[in-house]
C-alpha cells in the first residue's frame, strides 16, 4: 500500500514536470538576451573582472555572497555545537598505510597550493573562495586520515575565520565610506587579466576562501575527533 | 557524433548510478554509487560551459560530502535494515 501510494505520488509530480519541462525550448536563448549582453559587455568594464562569474557573485550581487558565507558560518558553529561534549575525549586513530601517510605528505602542500591558485586567481579563471577553501579542507582531510595524531589548533581555525570573515565585512564598510554603497569598489581597476586587477574582488575572494577553507577543516575536525 | 556517444554513456552510467544509491542495503556502498552520480554532474558541468560549478560540484560532491557521509555511518550503523 505505502510503496503503491509512493508509486502514484512520483507519477503526479512526474507528470507535472514533464508538463513544464515541455514549455522550456532547451537548446535556444531562453532568458532576456540583453541580461546575458550586458553582463558580458559591460561586466569587464564596470568591475575589471575577466571572469564573468566571479564579476556577478563577488561585485553585481556580492551581498548574496555574504548572506551565503553566513549560512555556512552558521551550518559549522551548528555542528560544533551538537558534537561539543563529545570533544576532548580524544580517541587514537586507526592507522593509515604507509602507501598512504608518504602519499598525503607529498600531497598535502600541492593541494594546498591549488586551493590557494583557485581563490587568488578567481577573477581570472574558473572558481573562486568557495572551491578553493574547500580544496584546501579536502587536503587537511587527507592529513587526518593519513596520521594518527595529526591535529590543526582550533585557536589558529577560529582566529583564521574570524579575521576572514571581519575583512570581508570591513571591505563592505569602507565600500560605503568611500564608495556609493555596501561592498562598493574603491580600488582602482587596473589592467584587466592581471592578478592585481579588479578592485576589491581578489582582496573579498581570498577572505572568503581563507574563511571556507578554516570552516570546513574546523567541521573535519570536529567530526573525527568523535570516531574511534 | 562523438560528443553524443560520451553524453548518451555518462547518462546511462548517471542512471544507474542513481539506481544503485537507492538499491544497496551497504550504506557505505550507497555512499560511493552518490559520489559517482556527483562526479557524472560535475563533468556534465564541465561539458556544458560551466567549469566555476564543475570545480565546485567535484571538490564539494566527490571529495567532502562523502566523507562527511562516511564518518557519519561509522558513528551510526553500517547496514540498512
Amino acid at each position: 500500500m505505502r510503496k503503491l501510494l509512493s508509486i502514484l505520488a512520483l507519477a503526479v509530480i512526474g507528470y507535472y514536470l514533464f508538463v513544464a519541462m515541455q514549455a522550456v525550448p532547451f537548446g535556444k536563448d531562453r532568458m532576456n538576451p540583453k541580461v546575458a549582453k550586458t553582463y558580458l559587455e559591460d561586466g569587464v568594464k564596470k568591475t575589471g573582472s575577466v571572469n564573468i562569474v566571479t564579476a556577478i557573485v563577488v561585485n553585481y550581487r556580492g551581498f548574496d555572497t555574504l548572506g551565503e558565507v553566513t549560512v555556512l558560518f552558521l551550518a559549522a558553529t551548528g555542528l560544533g555545537a551538537l558534537l561539543y561534549d563529545k570533544r576532548g575525549k580524544r580517541h587514537p586513530r586507526t592507522p593509515a598505510s604507509p602507501v598512504v601517510q608518504i602519499g598525503a605528505k607529498i600531497l598535502f602542500p600541492l593541494i594546498v597550493l591549488l586551493g590557494a591558485y583557485v581563490f587568488v586567481h578567481g577573477h581570472l579563471t574558473p572558481g573562486g573562495g568557495f572551491p578553493g577553501g574547500v580544496i584546501i579542507a579536502t587536503g587537511f582531510l587527507l592529513m587526518y586520515m593519513a596520521y594518527r595524531s595529526y591535529d590543526v589548533s582550533h585557536t589558529a581555525l577560529t582566529v583564521t575565520e574570524s579575521l576572514a570573515g571581519l575583512t570581508f565585512v570591513i571591505i563592505g564598510l569602507l565600500g560605503l565610506i568611500y564608495g556609493r554603497s555596501f561592498l562598493n569598489n574603491f580600488l582602482p581597476f587596473g589592467i584587466p587579466n592581471t592578478v592585481f586587477s579588479a578592485g576589491v574582488i581578489p582582496l573579498i575572494y581570498i577572505a572568503i576562501g581563507l574563511k571556507v577553507g578554516s570552516e570546513l577543516t574546523g567541521v573535519i575536525d570536529n567530526m573525527m575527533e568523535t570516531i574511534r | 557524433m562523438v560528443m553524443t556517444i560520451v553524453l548518451i554513456v555518462l547518462t546511462l552510467i548517471l542512471i544507474v548510478a542513481a539506481i544503485l544509491t537507492v538499491h544497496f542495503k551497504d550504506l557505505i556502498a550507497a555512499i560511493v554509487a552518490s559520489s559517482v552520480i556527483s562526479l557524472i554532474a560535475s563533468v556534465y558541468f564541465y561539458l556544458l560551459q560551466a567549469p566555476d560549478v564543475a570545480m565546485t560540484e567535484a571538490a564539494v560532491g566527490v571529495g567532502l560530502t562523502t566523507v562527511i557521509f562516511i564518518i557519519a555511518v561509522r558513528k551510526t550503523k553500517r547496514y540498512e535494515e
